[in-house]
């Protein structure tokens, strides 16, 4: 334990936490995506829609074994984990750089590689504010106008159809991704990934699977607004 | 005053070996006692600092930089020799210090220069060690190539930046004895005097250059690694910042300067392009490995360079000097450009320049060949000149560039003031009156590695000096003078810039103690100088204060050093009635137009002695013998 | 040409500072940048003012004395250089020129365009070196070094120790300088022995000295004049993870 807390005492510790959380936090994106995909699954009409049924599964996977529920908080416990060392290293990795500064320049060119390394920090708020509307949305339906528990599907058909809410479900998404694209990349350096063929590619990859990962959350909203899910 | 170079008796490969054990030692328990000044941390003064630092010795490292990194030493691009004989092609320390004395054109000590050959082996194992990181072949073991003159291939490098590898070795080397405590590093620091208390160097002062505070240093010894003369040409391929100053002001506490007119010219520099240049960038000579020099056969030809036919091209090297062809000596390449251009074949905008082509070499080699080996350098030009040398042949212009001149130092590097020695480009020892490519690394490198940390000893070995602080009346005199003349200089408050007498100054220098020299223009020289030196003290305007970062003032003390020394340089080549190496008297040539010596009346070093300002100095002599390699005349034909 | 140029002017480190402007018309194209600042200062000179301070010495792109913000960009437009190499032919006549400091907290001004830059001697300061006494070292050809790896330790020793990564970086990160210096050493046989602890020494530094944390913007690789990778900077992560996660340096951790 001790290793790892003079490891965090520096800036790398730091951003190796930013890295490992993410990490984990993509796969969650990466999983959840997946799960929505489930949403254009054809159903007869009878019993539940196989979107409600798969999340009925992760609530009760384990069980008996574990309790119900038991899985799904134990993934939310590791997911609001990583969230909080995230957020919580993101903060002390930005106030350590706005001092580092010092006085601005009065001209300023950007040099960085890429538009989305500009934009980590607000993308993440973004993305921060976004989850806890999406949670109020279509987890506990506090922000959602038609909320029925366990009616995953008719909630999704629901809340999409409205556009400002699909609206902002892209933009969210977008910003999601693009928060991606540099990270991905970045855990790669962070992790101390290195060597000349891994090099090469690490860029082309994170561009793939965050506008793969865009399209796979895109098509839901996009679809029920064009009446396909309904 | 008294030359007496302490050469070591015996067989010439065994006189550094007896010397060494000859030398007194200091108890390793007692060195922390001895405190040690060294100022400049180049190659030479780097090396050294780290290496008294490591033996213990209490030192204190000055450098008017914002980090010892910076030193002009990091500049230099084509490499380093050492007779290692790792090519297999015959090379020996013998033959290296052949090479050197012959080089030098027979004004070195052989001595010096056996011992720098013997040396030059173990810097290549230290940077080595170091992680210095060479240029290696695919069988992993260091490259090496044949540079600037030489038969044989002894010279390695680090692609073009050989002198920055080889410092950041020396700097990292000595941040760590820093980090130990063993050396105490003073950056932003610059030296203005030799403190001497009875008959010995017991210290400096220095002016910190961003607070002005004017102070004294005290310790048992001093040395000075402070480069080179070359600026008092004021374009030159130094950096801006080298100066006289530090081995000036010892020049006028007594320490007698030797051969302040063998100034080296190096071939391959980019001409001038403007009135307003500050600077001239040399290009490493190994480009005349691979590059053909020529010129147009006809005057005043201004056709572009791909249009003039190989007939009508002149390869004037590859055509005086077919042995050597482009690789012959720095000074005679040098001249020989400046024949070119003086008659009018002169290529460029301002026809001041010779064509250096590549067309060959990319035929034979093929463009990445050229640009494995000269990449960096080819990138450079284009940088500075707009012209992708690729396709257009580079135009290059000999220019100051390295002075063999330095203060007078005996074979412990000694110089004739006890306690203050001298190493690397600062003191005059190894090259004679022209130094060979790639030698000016090794010699820095083995005064500071291997040389002064010994040398050091054996003067300490007496016993601490003690005894004396700041308070000494001596130290508070030195304080007074130098305050005195900085207010002096901002007091003045003429019309005219520091620079704008630089440059005034560097022009008469150039024209009149340049590539080649007369006595009409020497002595027309020496009536300008001191007339030029008063109305600069009548003149220049130093705008600022004396307390606070001030590059005007700090640009105002190495002029008004230079303003001096020119003079005694001047004096130097009138009464040097010769030609040798780089010091070309228009009265002393061969029927081909090469250098003249007159061995038998100058095979000595001029050691002069200050006698105050615009006085003549007095001129000493040491006497060279030359037992092991025989006079002759230089012929690379 | 006729350039208007905007300085920065702070007569020391505790003075606000500000922006002068002078106005230039006869600027030659072949000029370089630092022999403009030389014709500002020789004017300002003559009129009684006090130049510019800018630091400079070698003027061919390798002592890394100068450095400046040219327009925002580090060392200005040109890519590969210095600002003593940027020469006035990347610039339009009538051209508007804003020349400011690096900017950073381990980097105070100490006077116009000069700026302290002693931190990167204590990071080296720090385990930047390979510990062998001055004549012990071993023949030269004693350890053969892979050409690849020779090859890449000389790109990272290419750093000139200018400070335009730190200028660059929007998080005045000095990862790049660090990971340069560190990986110049570990990728040499020579610089195994202290390779873990190097690591940890010199990121421990770099970090005291107030310069921020990499966030792999890649500023600094665009503004770096040699060019130098950031992924030496991934290289340094994984040392940095590898000496802490196994303890080296720590009390107990098996050393002597």
């Amino acid at each position: 334990m001790r290793r790892v807390i003079t490891l965090y005492r520096s800036s790398v510790g730091k951003k190796v936490a930013m890295a490992v959380s993410g990490l984990i936090l993509f796969g969650f994106v990466v999983g959840h995506m997946l799960g929505n995909l489930k949403a254009f699954e054809s159903h007869d009409g009878v019993g539940p829609h196989p979107l409600d049924a798969y999340a009925e599964f992760l609530r009760e996977v384990g069980y008996p074994l574990i309790p119900e529920y038991g899985l799904l908080w134990g993934f939310r416990i590791v997911l609001l984990a990583a969230v909080g060392i995230h957020i919580v290293a993101a903060v002390q990795l930005w106030r350590q750089s706005r001092s580092a500064r010092g006085k601005g320049y009065r001209k300023e060119t950007s040099q960085v590689f890429s538009y989305a390394s500009r934009t980590m920090r607000w993308g993440g708020v973004i993305v921060a504010a976004f989850v806890v509307y999406h949670l109020l949305h279509f987890t506990t339906g506090h922000a959602h106008p038609e909320f029925e528990y366990g009616n995953v599907y008719d909630n999704l058909v629901i809340g999409f159809q409205n556009p400002l809410v699909a609206g902002f479900y892209l933009v969210a998404v977008g910003a999601l991704c693009l928060h991606l694209y540099h990270g991905l990349w970045s855990i790669f350096s962070t992790l101390g990934v290195q060597n000349p063929r891994v090099d090469r590619i690490r860029r082309p990859l994170a561009a793939v699977l965050s506008i793969g990962l865009f399209v796979g959350y895109a098509v839901v909203p996009l679809a029920v607004l064009a009446g396909i899910l309904t | 005053m008294e030359l007496d170079a302490k050469i070591p008796s015996g067989p010439i490969e065994k006189k550094w070996e007896k010397h060494q054990f000859d030398m007194k030692l200091v108890n390793p328990a007692n060195k922390r006692k001895y405190k040690v000044i060294m100022v400049g941390t180049g190659l030479a003064g780097g090396s050294a600092a780290a290496t008294m630092g490591e033996l213990g010795y209490d030192v204190h490292c000055f450098t008017f930089h914002d980090s010892p990194r910076r030193a002009h030493s990091i500049a230099a691009q084509g490499g380093i020799n050492a007779a290692k004989n790792y090519q297999g092609d015959g090379d020996s320390i013998y033959r290296l210090f052949y090479d050197t004395v012959k080089g030098g054109d027979f004004r070195s000590r052989e001595a010096n220069v056996y011992r720098l050959a013997e040396l030059s082996l173990n810097i290549i194992d230290q940077a080595v060690a170091q992680g210095v990181p060479f240029a290696r072949e695919y069988g992993g073991l260091l490259a090496n190539r044949s540079f600037g003159g030489a038969q044989v291939s002894r010279t390695f490098y680090a692609r073009g930046q050989t002198g920055q590898q080889l410092l950041l070795g020396c700097y990292q080397a000595l941040e760590r004895q820093v980090a130990e405590g063993t050396v105490t590093m003073y950056n932003r620091h610059e030296m203005l005097d030799v403190i001497v208390i009875d008959g010995r160097a017991r210290g400096i002062v220095t002016r910190h250059l961003v607070t002005g505070k004017i102070e004294a240093h005290m310790a048992d010894a001093v040395i000075l690694g402070t480069g080179g003369y070359s600026n008092v040409f004021f374009l030159s391929t130094n950096a801006k910042g080298c100066n006289v100053t530090a081995t000036w002001r010892a020049t006028k506490r007594g320490a007698g300067f030797a051969n302040p007119c063998f100034t080296q010219i190096h071939p391959t520099c980019i001409p001038q392009s403007g009135e307003y240049q500050s600077k001239l960038t040399l290009m490493s000579e190994s480009l005349r490995n691979d590059g053909r020099i020529w010129v147009p056969k006809k005057a005043g030809d201004d056709r572009p360079p791909h249009q003039i036919p190989d007939s009508e091209r002149d390869y004037y090297l590859e055509r005086l000097y077919p042995a050597f062809g482009n690789l012959t000596p720095r000074d005679i390449a040098s001249r020989r450009a400046k024949e070119m251009v003086d008659a009018g074949h002169g290529v460029g905008p301002r026809k001041n320049g010779v064509y250096l082509d590549f067309r060959d070499a990319i035929e034979r080699m093929g463009k990445d060949a050229v640009s494995e080996r000269y990449g960096n350098l080819f990138q450079m030009y284009a940088k500075i000149t707009g012209e992708d040398p690729y396709e257009v042949p580079m135009r290059i212009y000999p220019a100051p560039h390295y002075t063999m001149g330095g203060l007078w130092v005996d074979y412990n590097l000694m110089t004739t003031v006890p306690g203050l020695f001298a190493i690397g480009e600062a003191n005059f020892s190894d090259h004679g009156a022209n130094r060979l490519g790639a030698s000016a690394l090794m010699q820095g490198l083995a005064d500071g590695y291997f040389v002064i940390p010994l040398t050091i000893g054996n003067y300490l070995a007496d016993g601490p000096q003690g005894g004396v602080d700041g308070n000494h009346p001596a130290a508070r005199d030195a304080v007074r003078e130098v305050t005195e003349m900085q207010e002096r200089l901002l007091a003045v408050n003429g019309n005219r810039s520091v620079d704008s007498f630089h440059m005034e100054l560097g022009r008469l220098m150039w024209n009149h103690c340049g590539m080649s020299r007369n006595e009409a223009d020497l002595k027309e020289a020496l009536e300008k100088i001191p007339e030029l030196r008063q109305r600069y003290w009548r003149e220049v305007r130093v705008p600022g204060s004396g307390a606070d970062l001030n590059q005007s003032l700090e640009k105002a003390g190495r002029v008004a050093d230079f303003l001096e020394f020119a003079e005694m340089m001047c004096w130097d080549a009138l009464t040097r009635d010769e030609s040798c190496g780089a010091h070309y008297r228009e009265e002393h040539t061969t029927e081909e137009g090469e250098a003249r010596r007159d061995d038998e009346n100058f095979a000595h070093g001029a050691v002069w002695e200050f006698r105050g300002a615009g006085e003549e100095p007095v001129r000493h002599r040491e006497e060279l013998t030359f037992e092991y390699v025989p006079l002759s005349q230089r012929s690379y034909k | 040409m006729k350039l208007t140029l905007h300085v920065w002017r702070q007569s020391g480190p505790r003075d606000e500072g500000r922006f002068e402007t002078h106005r230039m018309d006869d600027v030659s194209p072949s000029m370089s940048f630092l022999d403009l600042l030389d014709m500002v200062n020789e004017t300002i000179t003559l009129e009684g003012g006090e130049p510019i301070a800018f630091e400079h010495d070698c003027r061919e792109g390798i002592c890394g004395s100068c450095g400046m913000m040219v327009n925002g960009v580090a060392h200005g437009p040109d890519d590969l250089i210095t600002a003593c190499q940027l020469h006035m032919r990347s610039f339009e006549d009538g051209d508007e020129i804003w020349i400011e400091p690096w900017r950073a907290d381990a980097f105070p001004v100490m006077k116009d365009l000069v700026v302290d830059r002693s931190a990167f001697d204590r990071i080296v300061e720090a385990g930047g070196y390979i510990s062998v006494r001055t004549g012990s070292a071993p023949d030269a050809h004693a350890v053969p070094v892979p050409k690849p790896d020779a090859d890449r330790a000389f790109d990272a020793a290419a750093c000139i120790g200018c400070g335009a990564c730190v200028a660059a970086c929007p998080n005045a990160s000095a990862m790049l300088f660090t990971a340069a210096k560190a990986a110049h050493l570990s990728y040499l046989p020579q610089g195994q022995t202290e390779r873990l602890e190097r690591a940890m020494g010199m990121v421990a530094t770099h970090d005291e000295e107030g310069f921020g944390n990499c966030t792999n913007h890649g500023a600094c690789q665009v503004a770096c004049p040699k060019g130098i990778s950031v992924d030496y900077i991934a290289r340094l992560n994984r040392d940095l993870m590898k000496a802490t996660l196994t303890g080296v340096g720590m009390e107990g951790s098996g050393g002597d």
